[in-house]
């Protein structure tokens, strides 16, 4: 199944894109897809733990199944106002 | 609800993001006729942060969450005032100093809820909301603000 990931601010600087379809499969977790990507990008490495993420413009556990069709994010620290 | 002509009932124009500059004017007609207070706050760019001189500011959101995360605001202020109106407008993009970055309104028969209610927003809005800012500096670097190490996060 196919989730797409959105990427903003610095994540979206260290990444290289705003946003990216990942095949993914049936089970996985919004926590399995942050450790793929720390795998790939050493900045997001750097980070002790998972930032906070939404799903479909919620917020989400770390623990959330994704599902087919899932608009998933990572939110660097927010700094609106 | 209101006879006031200014009185716009609709909730989709409480909240939203815009890429134009906000018109601060307009929020001032926005008292209902049973309003005896409005509060209004302007958050607006500033000329330094921690010590660093800024010269221009790019605000980014994830829009339609961003917007989302306001109603909520929105609605769970209007369950702790029920008689306060609260309008919220964020700014994205480019912005220069002394540009009006977020702008709060609240209306309310008394200016202890408007105080309150308009407080309450922005605070929550720095804490919840996915918008981020990069801070343009007159070397030519730039970078994304961190609340969480410059401690912006706390109120002040």
């Amino acid at each position: 199944m196919r989730v797409q990931i959105l990427h903003f601010a610095s994540f979206r600087d260290a990444v290289g894109r705003g946003e990216e379809t990942r095949e993914v499969a049936p089970g996985t977790r919004v926590s399995d897809v942050w450790q793929a990507l720390t795998a790939e990008i050493p900045h997001l490495a750097r980070l002790r733990r998972m930032p906070p993420a939404a799903v479909n413009r919620e917020y989400a556990a770390a623990s959330t199944v994704l599902r087919d069709g899932d608009e998933l994010a990572f939110l660097p620290p927010v700094a609106g106002g | 609800m209101t006879s006031s002509r200014f009185y716009r009932p609709s909730r989709g124009d409480d909240v939203y993001l815009t890429s134009s500059p906000i018109d601060l004017a307009a929020l001032l007609l926005e008292a209902r006729a049973s309003d005896g207070a409005l509060a209004l706050f302007v958050g607006v760019v500033r000329n330094e942060n921690d010590g660093r001189e800024t010269i221009e500011i790019e605000y980014q959101a994830y829009g339609p969450m961003a917007e989302s995360e306001m109603e909520k605001i929105a609605g769970a202020l209007s369950r702790e005032w029920p008689t306060t109106r609260v309008r919220m407008l964020h700014r994205t993009g480019r912005l220069r100093i002394g540009e009006a970055s977020v702008a709060i309104a609240a209306t309310s028969p008394h200016r202890a809820d408007a105080f309150a209610a308009c407080r309450a927003a922005i605070d929550r809005i720095k804490t919840t909301v996915p918008i981020w800012k990069k801070e343009f500096h007159p070397d030519g670097s730039s970078d994304w603000v961190d609340p969480t190490k410059s401690g912006d996060r706390v109120i002040r």
